[in-house]
């Protein structure tokens, strides 16, 4: 058993880590009169209300399958997996949506009955569909919230620091990120990715290293116009150090941008994963992940007939995530500064 | 303004150095000479041929001296030959500007202008419920990933309506050649109109509040030539931020449409460069992007001072 534990807790670190973070963030906003005001101007948003509701839902599916427990069959088995049971039946190639033969037997004489009935039909290994949909929430949500826990922190200590201390320190910093920033965005994944290889913590690393540059140019500039302030003086007379001021005040003036940028951030990952997939250094094969069933679904189309399901399942399933983060990230950038967006 | 030129372009140096520094680690540092040379030939090639690569290419070199050497040749601009199409990486540029040029240039003039138009019109009737609206369709042309917009329009347009070819791209006169443009173009412009269109209604609704607007307001002036003239003219720093923005893309084109429509523009040949490993032409793109990445920054700046006689360049 504690060797099944100490499996479920590696695969699901991310999760775990990246539902501390956000819990964190909001726990240490929720000191803050800003946030409450934030709060009730965001409940009145109608649009951001029904997006947070989705965003929700997709973090349940996610954690649907991401609790797992050992199977009798050996293997593991998600929570995810048992509410599915009807779809898991694997078939052995593609079938259309509630379709009771196969794609390939349909003008055969006596086709092969299928095992079970498929919602929205199943892929070219037989995998149903909306099972396969369902459990790239996980994937979607690891890439993201791995990729956030690192880019988050590192970007916005940096541009902390940048935008406090100046002079010396923010050239360094500035130096980094223009450089990073001067190198096309898809190059300097693909060249990565090449170096580490494929997988989901790879992909996160590299999509890490590459997005803390916005992020940190945001803070940069408002930790500059924050320590302007007069409490930011206030806080050097009653002697407290620098990294006192940094942490105490100029970080909880900040952390309203850094969750904006955080869910902004996630959506842009998401889409991003396709991208990579397209180039063939996205998530591993085998992976449910909707980049890769997109990918996929490029050859099906110049079938015949048709194989559509795949792609229209996995792009709604992924533009109703990123369109609900945008959605949510609009309304509480709204809700923070609302004579601005 | 001189000085301010010659001093942001000598700041460029060091960045660019950066970047080569960057590309030479990512490609070169982390694998032998032996492998990069059996990734290229393949697994058939004999010790010979991977040993006559490996001198050629001076990959015998101790890697420090191979990092000067690189650093070396492109202060020279000389690029070396790309190891998949044994021809200079220079030519191979050459011969993709054109095609890319031709997608991205309609695909990108058309996307902004749309843009600019719709944001107009939203300040214009703002915070109505049409206003709402077009803004969630903006954030939700920009939530739909490009593939599906390529992989939807060629099966719907090309594969089962037939109006245009799916994939290829041939010189035939103006006619025949924008046959192939067509396509790709127009999901360019739709894929950045989402996100340019909600960009230009936040500067433009900024602008709206602005007292020169309320001014001109009470000496009569009507809301369409308030919008045309006044706010238009000082949103146009934001409009030149995103231009100029995108300059590097339009010469470097865009990789997953260009790969997927067959045009042999330099995006498509960007990917198949990645997909077989041909480091001279990524490297060189690398450069490439990036020189126009900085390039565009300065530009972006002088514009700025053209645009709006208060900013001074200094």
């Amino acid at each position: 058993m504690s060797a099944f534990l100490n499996h479920w807790l590696t695969t699901n670190i991310v999760v775990i880590a990246g539902f501390a973070l956000l819990g964190w963030i909001l726990w240490s906003g929720s000191h803050h009169e800003r946030w409450h005001r934030a709060w009730r101007r965001f409940r009145a948003d109608r649009t951001g209300m029904i997006s947070l509701v989705i965003v929700g839902l997709y973090l349940g599916i996610g954690a649907l399958e991401a609790i797992q427990f050992p199977s009798k069959e050996g293997g593991s088995k998600s929570v995810l997996d048992l509410l599915l049971t009807s779809h898991i039946a694997k078939e052995k190639s593609y079938s259309a949506p509630l379709a009771t033969v196969r794609l390939d037997e349909l003008h055969k004489k006596e086709p092969e009955q299928l095992r079970g009935r498929h919602l929205l039909g199943t892929d070219a290994l037989g995998k149903d569909t909306l099972a396969q949909t369902l459990k790239a929430c996980r994937t979607a949500l690891i890439i993201g919230g791995l990729t956030s826990a690192i880019y988050i922190p590192v970007g916005t200590l940096l541009g902390l620091l940048a935008g406090y201390y100046r002079k010396r320190v923010d050239d360094i910093i500035q130096y980094i990120y223009s450089t990073l920033a001067s190198i096309p965005l898809v190059l300097l994944l693909v060249a990565m990715m090449m170096v580490l290889g494929k997988g989901l913590w790879q992909m996160s690393i590299a999509l890490g290293i590459t997005s803390w540059v916005g992020l940190c140019r945001l803070i940069r500039g408002e930790a500059m116009r924050q320590s302007e302030r007069t409490y930011v003086m206030a806080g050097r007379a009653l002697g407290q150090t620098h990294w006192q001021i940094i942490t105490r005040h100029l970080l909880p003036n900040v952390l309203h941008l850094v969750i904006i940028n955080f869910i902004l951030g996630f959506s842009s990952v998401i889409l991003m994963e396709a991208v990579l997939s397209y180039l063939g250094v996205g998530s591993p094969v085998g992976t449910a992940s909707w980049g890769t069933m997109i990918d996929g679904a490029r050859a099906e189309l110049s079938r015949d007939p048709l194989v559509w399901w795949n792609l229209v399942a996995a792009s709604t399933a992924l533009f109703g995530l990123v369109l609900a983060l945008n959605l949510l990230g609009d309304s509480l950038r709204k809700a923070f500064d609302p004579k601005r967006g | 303004m001189l000085n301010y030129i010659l001093r942001r372009v000598l700041y460029a140096v060091p960045i660019l150095i950066g970047v080569l520094v960057i590309t030479f680690l990512l490609f070169r540092a982390f694998r032998s000479a032996d492998e990069i040379a059996s990734l290229q030939l393949g697994p058939k090639a004999t010790h010979e041929q991977k040993q006559e690569f490996i001198k050629k290419n001076g990959l015998d070199l101790p890697k420090g001296m191979q990092l000067w050497n690189h650093l070396k040749n492109t202060a020279k601009l000389e690029f070396g030959e790309s190891w998949r199409l044994s021809r200079s990486v220079r030519d191979v540029f050459y011969d993709g500007v054109g095609p890319s040029l031709l997608v991205t240039i309609p695909g990108f003039a058309i996307g902004l202008l749309a843009a600019l138009g719709l944001a107009l019109y939203q300040v214009f009737v703002r915070n109505s419920a049409m206003d709402h609206t077009l803004t969630i369709i903006c954030v939700a042309l920009m939530s739909i990933p490009t593939i599906v917009y390529i992989i939807a329009s060629q099966s719907l347009f090309a594969l089962t309506l037939n109006y245009f070819p799916a994939t290829g791209f041939e010189w035939e006169g103006f006619v025949g050649t924008a046959r192939f443009i067509v396509l790709p173009a127009a999901i360019l412009a739709i894929a950045n109109f989402g996100h340019d269109g909600r960009m230009f209604r936040a500067v433009f609704l900024e602008e709206i509040a602005q007292d020169y607007v309320r001014t001109a307001q009470a000496k009569g002036v009507s809301s369409g030539r308030i919008l045309s003239c006044h706010v238009l003219k000082n949103g146009l720093i934001a409009i030149i931020t995103l231009t100029v923005g995108q300059l590097p893309k339009l010469i470097t084109g865009s990789l997953l449409i260009e790969s997927f429509f067959g045009i042999p523009g330099m995006g498509a040949m960007l990917v198949q460069s990645i997909q077989q490993g041909d480091e001279p032409v990524v490297m060189a793109s690398v450069f490439l992007g990036a020189v126009l990445y900085l390039f565009a920054l300065i530009l972006t700046d002088i514009l700025y001072a053209f645009a709006d006689p208060r900013i001074r360049l200094s």
